[in-house]
């Protein structure tokens, strides 16, 4: 396959950054599309040029590293895949790509296609985790979990934390990653201890990292390559509510 | 956002079967406009009830405004540097589109709604004549431009609580899974209703079903 790659260049924090064209030939189409950029970057390092960065690691579609916004769509035009996972058969040949990192203001670009995700660390230090004693696992069968909750929760805890829903979000909102660990943990009896102040803290944390607000748009869930539903939205604002208005929060 | 929507949507409801009166003739309607100024007399002088309700509507409209700027604010500090591609979109459809430019619009259709047929400065018949001849005279069919503006203006109405209604109850809390149907076809259901109800009135008078 022959390609026409626009790819955003930045040599960090504080360079403007700008597209440049790139043209690769003789790309198979069974690469992934990392891989169609580990041959570029080859090229690139035998011309004397500086290679471009972009986040990678298990290229499993399990570790929610990989990232970039394919054409204007995060993770690229394949619905449910990750960059990783996506074939270069899904692209035409002779087609220009316009390949750029996640845009918003609480994922600053490091260099080039590299964003800084810390953000989500920190909402999730503010919340995303359950209080378990030390010691010996208890017996899983002396608590019981209802089935249609282990399953919702086991769906929203698919969140692999990439960033796309914020990638794809009109108002740059992180809802749906808030949604999925709140769901996720809210839903099993070993998260209900700190569920309320679990959504309480975890939002707060999502709005001084700069983070915009929901407005429903549904762009998040059709962008996650896990394909976590809009509800999880729904249930976080519940939450919300509940723990605030409701006073549930102590 | 959610709750001065509600408040918003139940006065639309009600204006709609409001206007819906003039079908069953001048005297029936001119009644109802009447009868609105003195809702709820001898207990409260003339107007109160109403001027409660035109209160509490101006306060909605505010607060939508204000939670509508403060989101877009938010949404733009949140994401300075743009896409270079165009950003496509994938979810939902038309109406999540409408709803910024969309709002706008109807907020210039409400002011001049409102001059037309509260304040009568751009009525054609003003001070001194009933509702009804203030309506019919409004949508002659001379005036069709008037009528391609209501029409219009009602439409995006319609488009705003296709996505608003069903957004509401997201931002509330109360979607859940099993009943995502339901509020998808309530939305629809609200925003056709409301729609078919509000333009039914100026199309009846420009065609002349009613006169």
């Amino acid at each position: 396959m022959k390609l026409t790659l626009r790819v955003w260049r930045q040599s960090g924090p504080d360079d403007k950054g700008r597209m440049v064209e790139y043209p690769v030939d003789g790309i198979s189409e069974d690469a992934s599309f990392l891989e169609m950029l580990d041959v570029l970057n080859e090229e690139l390092i035998a011309r004397g040029e500086e290679p471009v960065a972009f986040d990678h690691d298990c290229r499993e579609g399990i570790c929610g590293m990989c990232s970039l916004v394919i054409n204007g769509t995060p993770h690229g035009p394949e619905r449910n895949t990750t960059t990783c996972q996506l074939h270069m058969r899904k692209f035409k040949d002779g087609e220009v790509i316009d390949v750029e990192p996640w845009r918003a203001k609480a994922f600053p670009v490091v260099k080039d296609l590299v964003v800084d995700r810390s953000a989500f660390d920190r909402i999730i230090k503010s919340g995303g985790y359950i209080s378990a004693p030390t010691g010996a696992a208890p017996e899983a069968h002396s608590v019981p979990v209802p089935k249609p909750d282990a399953d919702r929760a086991f769906e929203a805890a698919e969140c692999i934390g990439c960033g796309a829903c914020v990638a794809a979000c009109p108002n740059g909102s992180a809802s749906l990653f808030l949604g999925a660990k709140v769901t996720h943990l809210g839903l099993l009896p070993q998260g209900q201890p700190e569920r309320w102040d679990r959504v309480v803290s975890m939002l707060e944390t999502h709005d001084s990292e700069g983070f915009g607000g929901c407005t429903n748009t549904g762009e998040c869930t059709v962008a996650c390559p896990k394909g976590i539903p809009l509800d999880v939205i729904g249930r976080l604002n519940h939450d919300y509510i509940k723990a605030t208005a409701g006073g549930a929060k102590k | 956002m959610a709750v001065s929507g509600a408040v918003l949507v139940l006065f639309l409801i009600g204006h709609m079967v409001g206007n819906l009166k003039i079908f069953l003739g001048a005297d029936d309607f001119n009644h109802y406009a009447h009868w609105l100024r003195t809702m709820g007399e001898p207990a409260v002088p003339r107007r109160t009830l109403l001027t409660i309700l035109e209160v509490v509507i101006s306060v909605a409209v505010v607060l939508h405004i204000w939670s509508a700027v403060s989101l877009g604010k938010r949404a733009r500090a949140a994401r300075p540097v743009k896409y270079q591609a165009r950003k496509k979109s994938h979810a939902q459809g038309y109406a999540v589109h409408t709803m910024r430019y969309g709002g706008v619009i109807i907020l210039l259709f409400v002011i001049w709604h409102l001059l037309d047929l509260t304040f009568l400065v751009v009525n054609p018949k003003g001070d001194g004549f009933t509702p009804y001849e203030r309506v019919v005279a409004d949508f002659d069919a001379s005036r069709w431009y008037i009528t391609v503006w209501y029409v219009l203006a009602v439409l995006l109405v319609g488009l705003h609580l296709r996505h608003g209604v069903w957004s509401a109850f997201n931002s509330l809390g109360w979607r859940t899974p099993r009943n995502d149907r339901t509020l998808r076809g309530l939305a629809f259901a609200v925003a056709g209703v409301v729609t078919l109800g509000f333009v039914s009135v100026p199309l009846s008078v420009t065609f002349g079903w009613v006169s």
